[in-house]
């Protein structure tokens, strides 16, 4: 073993009296890639700005940290600037915020290179054009004239990435880099970091939450919980036998696209928050199922053979029995769906081609239109009684749209909606209201979907009220409806803030459930939220669903999470429905290049596994729904379209594939000319 | 850019025609001319009365609309602004008195906006220290002061020292010496001294608010992530802090410019009155107290002339400084 | 879809970043517990009295805001208690003393006409205190009409009324008000409490427009939409409550930023006018006389400062403590902007 090329001993940062890391030690080898995986709070990130000294003025470092034998924490300011860029260099997490807005993306990668670099300003441009074409930006001598704001997600990432090697550094950090983005934008930027890493030979140091991310590029993985890291591994050993409790739950919490359904393990309880205060034992010890009573008396240290290190004292337990998550948490009972075959189910919602487009203008008093954008240009959607339609597309695919179309309630642009069996171009004002309390949303941001100025109670009690229920009606129901989504009804009259993240999602669905609907809308409910959350609030979702025989129509980015809730899908491209089916048969046979591409995308949390797949990459972001496009949308992206004969082209540039059953009577339909490939 | 700026222009004409309109309507009704010339001794005819409202186009027995066309005809065909009230050209009294102002006015805000601009992003860098503490009082006590009461007490301080020295030591009346012999030094010598109580008594109350707002902005940026990056880079953190964040922390000062223009105008017309300068501020509390409609509304139109050009200004640094806007 | 604000007056409405970095919330909604998850307990078992206590506790922490509390109630007692401590009304001569110094008989002195400048400040302090008020009442409600239902209502409502803040703006107030004012001559002081709420209200409606316009985006607005609540009850029950923080601190500048104006505006003859007596009429009557007379004029003034001065400490400090964007010594660095208010000095 060559000695570390970082050395982390004993990192402590402190914020005033909060305690945000608490005792870190990490060792970075030249060239390999450490995935430091933890969930919101547990100081992953803190870590990594602790070691470049880039905390606020506020935090307080102790320990050390080595560079090739160099310490860093206490290093003279100028001397830390020195290496900063040119020895470690770092990618943030949202690079719309972290591009300075007023200057030139070029101007800001040439500044990089000229902080290291005695060139002139003429060499320091073309450099940076060398390094935009090394991330795969087309037309870099164009692009360095952008200002950051005229760049999509992925370009930016791509730029951030740029701007980070530009000095060859020695280690790259990258904290969360792909959490803003699409996964097929995701796949791009991962791709891209492997690619600096390649050519620049840096060690890679990758903060994430995702598992599945950590999976497929890291070498070694470090879980971090409440400041500490309380496992490290090699990857493979790590996924296949975890010897701390909180990383088995971990894994078995996240849903699998590969995986069955069947319920998720959640992790009771939540992560503490950045420096919460905890007792002298195990700070895991309140959720873990494992618990013992030396658990609460003393922290364990982390300890094991070799490249293995977990902090737990059932660490050898865990480590001869290999106990998988399912055995080790209580998973609850989820009831059985809906008995009757699809066919015997009446209709909730129906959808048949969709449009909504919007006039763009320009100008405030005197506006005149430019042009249009065509948000949703041709959408089907079918959900009868009792089951979930996932709904999955990438950002600007229109899905929010086309939810916001149907809650409306009104004559559509173009197409028809059908809900409950009502059209909805044909009701009046009260026929309107009184169709709102059978269908309900929940919003994505638990944070943002409640008034945080009114108490829970009316909170829940709204709807209710806006279908003119009485007032002490309503005031009885709001117990019940707590009780029925796991929260304390003693807690009415507490205010939102007061909950956390997943107890206020519960709080959406309550009173989502109060009028009680027909149909659930749920917009990206668990995105927001931490992975070992997230699973509680999907069994929750399954659990009603069976009780109160509801309808879903689910609408996410993430297609596991699909795959774990969905019993139908239906892929969206460009404003368009582009493949639907049963979810068994369109992730077993995806029929659509597109769902191919995206299922190739999300990342497995299984590194043997994703090893073994193929990669299958998008070319660049989807085209600009401001334009209407001529045959199909999704040919500039398409690899299958790339692969066929000039004479093929020609159908797909010029005929709108319609959807069309890959069996007569089989439910699953694609819209491609070419479902078999070239 | 240019697009947008247009487009910006286009609407402050718009603005601009709207509010001339309803500043003759209100000034025209709410004056009373007809009582100006009844009150003259000895009392003339209703008649005459009548016939001399009508030549200045002040009579109120004549729609204000029509009142309205014809002075606008004027004012666009003939760039003639009508009559004052004691029937001499609005436009000989405007143009000798709009240089008075324009003075005070650019030299006030561009000499206010400077300083706070400085001070507050001094002030930031430097939060809680010694002297960022001190400019906060001072800047609040400024702010607490109004316009007239600050150039009051500068004036009465100009007096003290007058009292005690027994000449001038500062000049408190007036924009220059009257007959002042000697060259072209000794006349900006004695401009220069003129101007400076006034334009201190409307740049102290610019000083205090920029400086607050831009501490504001500044403190804004010095959390933001690009400064971090800009450090991940390898700048120092004074290197940062000049070229990525008060480059940023300077944009949200231009719509401060536009608003501090408002209130800048009327401090000028209390700072004016009672520094005896014979700007458009005295004209317009002469004019008011004399029922001299056209005046008013030339002083109106100076006014919203002013603003409007202030906010275009806003809008186009606004633009050079921010490329996000120049697409909108 | 997005709603672009035009950026003006939105003073750093961004996003805050838990230190962590890996959830991202509106800063808007208020300084969140930094945790996710599920337990059957609160994370937080602050009860709901409990945001009013924190924001008095973080009124009282700052110096500043303590200081000018203080002296608001004691300028307040002494215009309102003030009277009833000298024997002499405000109005009556004495003539015995006449432009007398101050002594223990007249404790400010007297005027040329031997009024006690004692009572007349007093009761000037005491004219100019309730018509800050009330402006501040009037026109912070106008503002917020204007404001909420141009942002909550886009489209014409919303241009419309853009229309006319902007064309309102253009003038600066003194000069309509000082148009108007000789017409009202007969109707007294509140005519001109109205004429200056009236054009008071446009930066603030603009603010709250633009805060209207992020908020009506929000999510638990379009809940509220997609449940059926009509659109004025929104505004009543989810608007309006989540821009109270900024109202109160808006109405409190508001208060001193009327004051200034009262002044002003009498101080030239336009605004209140003997025999009713404000600080702005007593500033104009002894503003002349100062250099020999000082206590004509320097009583007056330097209530007139230390009123406003108290009133913008405390709104300073109402920011710190209720406005969740500017957490005074957290995380965050400490934000004071002081809207400015010198439309009218």
């Amino acid at each position: 073993m060559t000695t570390p090329l970082l050395a982390v001993r004993n990192l402590t940062v402190d914020f005033g009296d909060h305690p945000a890391v608490r005792g870190v030690d990490l060792d970075l080898r030249r060239g390999e890639t450490l995935g430091l995986v933890g969930e919101s709070g547990s100081g992953k990130s803190v870590t990594a700005l602790a070691v470049l000294g880039l905390l606020p003025a506020a935090a307080r470092i102790g320990g050390s940290v080595r560079l090739d034998g160099e310490e860093l924490v206490g290093l003279p300011a100028r001397q830390l600037a020195e290496i900063r860029g040119r020895r470690i260099a770092m990618v943030f997490q949202d690079p719309l915020s972290a591009f300075t807005p007023v200057y030139r993306i070029g101007d800001q990668i040439a500044e990089a290179v000229r902080v290291h670099q005695n060139v002139g300003k003429a060499a320091a441009r073309s450099r940076a054009a060398d390094l935009l074409d090394l991330v795969g930006i087309p037309d870099p001598a164009r692009a360095l004239d952008a200002f950051p704001h005229e760049f999509s997600g992925g370009m930016r990432q791509r730029a951030m990435i740029a701007m980070a090697v530009a000095n060859d550094p020695d280690i790259l950090l990258a904290d969360e880099p792909t959490t803003a983005l699409d996964v097929t934008i995701q796949a791009q930027v991962l791709d891209v970091l492997r690619t600096a890493q390649r050519e620049t030979g840096a060690a890679l140091v990758l903060v994430s939450h995702d598992l599945g991310v950590i999976a497929g590029s890291a070498d070694r993985v470090a879980v971090m919980y409440a400041g500490r890291i309380v496992e490290t591994a090699p990857v493979d050993e790590l996924f296949t036998a975890p010897r701390h409790a909180y990383t088995l739950g971990l894994i078995g919490a996240v849903p699998r696209l590969d995986g069955r359904g069947g319920p998720l393990v959640p992790i009771p309880g939540r992560p503490p928050a950045a420096g919460e205060l905890h007792g002298p034992g195990c700070p895991f010890a309140e959720r873990c199922p494992l618990v013992e009573d030396r658990c609460r008396t003393a922290e364990p240290q982390l300890a094991g053979d070799g490249d293995h290190l977990a902090a737990c004292v059932r660490a050898d337990h865990l480590a001869a029995t290999r106990p998988a998550p399912a055995e080790v948490y209580p998973v609850p009972v989820v009831p059985a769906a809906e008995p009757r075959p699809r066919e015997e189910r009446e209709g909730v919602l129906t959808v048949t081609g969709l449009t909504r487009s919007f006039p763009r203008y320009r100008g405030t008093l005197l506006r005149r239109r430019i042009g249009e954008t065509f948000a949703v240009d041709g959408v089907d959607l079918d959900i009868r009684r009792g089951e979930t339609l996932g709904l999955v597309g990438e950002s600007g695919s229109g899905k929010s749209t086309t939810l916001y179309e149907i809650l409306k309630l009104a004559a559509p642009q173009g197409g028809r909606i059908e809900l409950l069996g009502q059209d909805t171009a044909a009701l009046d004002r009260a026929a309107a209201h009184r169709l709102r309390a059978r269908v309900q949303i929940v919003f994505q941001d638990p944070a943002a979907s409640l008034d945080p100025r009114m108490p829970v109670g009316d909170v829940i009690a709204e709807p209710l009220l806006a279908q003119r229920t009485p007032a002490a009606e309503a005031r009885r129901r709001i117990p019940e409806l707590l009780r029925q989504v796991g929260l304390d009804p003693a807690h009415a009259d507490r205010y939102p803030h007061e909950f956390s993240g997943g107890q206020r999602q519960r709080i959406s669905i309550a009173r989502a459930l109060a009028v009680r609907p027909d149909l659930l809308v749920l917009d990206e409910p668990v995105s927001a939220l931490d992975v070992s959350v997230q699973a509680g609030v999907l069994n929750l979702l399954q659990q009603l669903k069976a009780e109160l025989g509801l309808a879903y129509l689910f609408v996410s980015h993430d297609l596991s999470v699909v795959r774990h809730l969905a019993d139908r899908v239906s892929v969206m491209y460009l404003g368009r429905t582009v493949e639907t089916g049963t979810v068994e048969r369109v992730f077993a046979a995806p029929r659509h290049p597109y769902t191919r591409a995206l299922l190739a995308a999300v990342p497995l949390p299984d590194p043997a596994a994703e090893r073994a797949r193929p990669r299958l990459l998008l070319a660049g972001d989807p085209p600009s729904p401001a334009e209407r496009h001529l045959g199909c949308p999704f040919r500039s992206r398409c690899p299958v379209h790339t692969a066929l004969a000039p004479e093929q082209r020609t159908r797909c540039a010029t005929e709108l594939p319609p959807a069309t059953p890959a069996a007569p009577g089989v439910d699953h339909t694609a819209a491609c000319h070419f479902p078999d490939g070239a | 850019m240019t697009g947008y700026l247009a487009r910006r222009l286009g609407y402050y004409v718009v603005l601009l025609t709207a509010a001339v309109f309803l500043a003759y309507a209100l000034t025209g009704t709410a004056l009373g001319p007809r009582a100006y010339f009844e009150a003259k001794q000895p009392r003339p005819s209703a008649a005459a009365v009548d016939r001399q409202l009508t030549a200045l186009n002040l009579n109120d027995r004549t729609p204000v609309v029509e009142r309205f066309a014809t002075w606008a005809d004027g004012v666009l065909l003939h760039a003639d602004l009508g009559r004052t009230i004691h029937d001499t050209s609005v436009n000989d009294e405007f143009g000798r008195r709009i240089w008075v102002s324009l003075r005070l006015l650019l030299v006030g805000s561009v000499l206010g906006m400077l300083l706070g601009v400085a001070a507050g992003a001094w002030s930031a860098v430097r939060q809680y220290r010694l002297s960022d503490r001190a400019l906060t009082v001072l800047s609040f006590v400024l702010l607490s002061t109004p316009v007239f009461l600050l150039a009051l007490l500068l004036k009465n301080g100009a007096i003290a020292a007058k009292n005690a020295a027994g000449h001038d030591v500062i000049p408190f009346t007036g924009y220059e010496t009257p007959n002042l012999s000697g060259g072209i030094g000794a006349h900006l010598a004695d401009w220069g001294l003129h101007l400076l109580l006034p334009t201190l008594s409307l740049a102290l109350g610019g000083l205090a608010t920029y400086s607050r707002y831009q501490r504001s902005t500044m403190l804004d940026v010095l959390g933001a992530d690009y400064l971090r990056t800009a450090q991940a880079k390898g700048l120092t953190r004074g290197r940062a802090l000049i070229k990525h964040g008060l480059r940023t922390a300077i944009i949200p000062m231009t719509t401060m410019f536009a608003y501090a223009f408002l209130g800048l105008f009327t401090g000028a017309a209390f700072t004016e009155t009672i520094f005896g300068w014979h700007g458009m501020g005295e004209w317009f509390i002469q004019a008011v107290n004399e029922q001299d409609v056209n005046s008013v509304v030339a002083v109106n139109l100076f006014a919203a002339v002013v603003v409007l050009a202030a906010g275009f200004l806003a809008d186009a640094l606004h633009a050079a400084l921010d490329p996000r806007v120049r697409t909108a | 879809m997005k709603v672009r604000d035009q950026g003006e007056h939105n003073q750093g409405r961004g996003e805050l970043r838990e230190p962590d970095g890996t959830r991202r919330r509106d800063r808007e909604t208020g300084p969140w517990p930094a945790s996710d998850g599920d337990p059957a307990q609160p994370t937080d078992q602050r009860a709901p009295a409990g945001r009013l206590r924190l924001a008095a506790a973080r009124l009282a922490a700052s110096r500043g805001a303590l200081l000018g509390l203080i002296v608001l109630v004691l300028l307040f007692l002494l215009a309102f208690l003030g009277p009833y401590l000298t024997p002499w009304h405000y109005a009556t001569p004495d003539y015995t003393a006449l432009r007398q110094p101050p002594s223990v008989q007249h404790w400010f002195g007297t005027n040329g006409l031997g009024q006690d400048v004692f009572a007349q400040t007093v009761r000037g302090l005491q004219k100019s205190l309730v018509i800050g008020l009330l402006v501040a009442v009037l026109s912070t409600g106008l503002a917020s009409l204007v404001g909420a239902c141009a942002g909550y209502f886009g489209g014409w409502t919303d241009r419309l009324l853009t229309f006319l803040v902007d064309l309102m703006l253009i003038f600066p107030a003194f000069l309509v008000i000082a148009v108007i004012s000789p017409r009202l001559r007969g109707s007294g002081w509140i005519a001109f409490v109205l004429l200056l709420a009236v054009f008071n209200w446009m930066i603030t409606a603009r603010v709250i427009r633009s805060m209207t316009i992020s908020l009506r985006e929000r999510e638990f607005v379009v809940a509220a939409r997609f449940m059926g609540v009509g659109p004025f009850r929104i505004i009543w029950r989810h608007i309006l409550p989540n821009v109270s923080s900024f109202l109160i601190i808006d109405a409190t500048i508001t208060v001193g930023g009327a004051v200034m104006s009262e002044a002003a505006l009498s101080y030239f003859g336009f605004g209140v006018r003997p025999p009713d007596v404000s600080l702005g009429t007593l500033l104009a009557a002894g503003a002349g006389d100062a250099p020999v007379f000082p206590w004509l004029f320097y009583f007056a003034a330097g209530l007139l400062v230390l009123f406003v001065l108290a009133v913008n400490l405390v709104g300073d400090g109402l920011r710190d403590a209720l406005d969740p964007t500017a957490t005074a010594g957290r995380r965050r660095p400490r934000k004071t902007v002081t809207t400015s208010r010198r439309s009218t000095r």
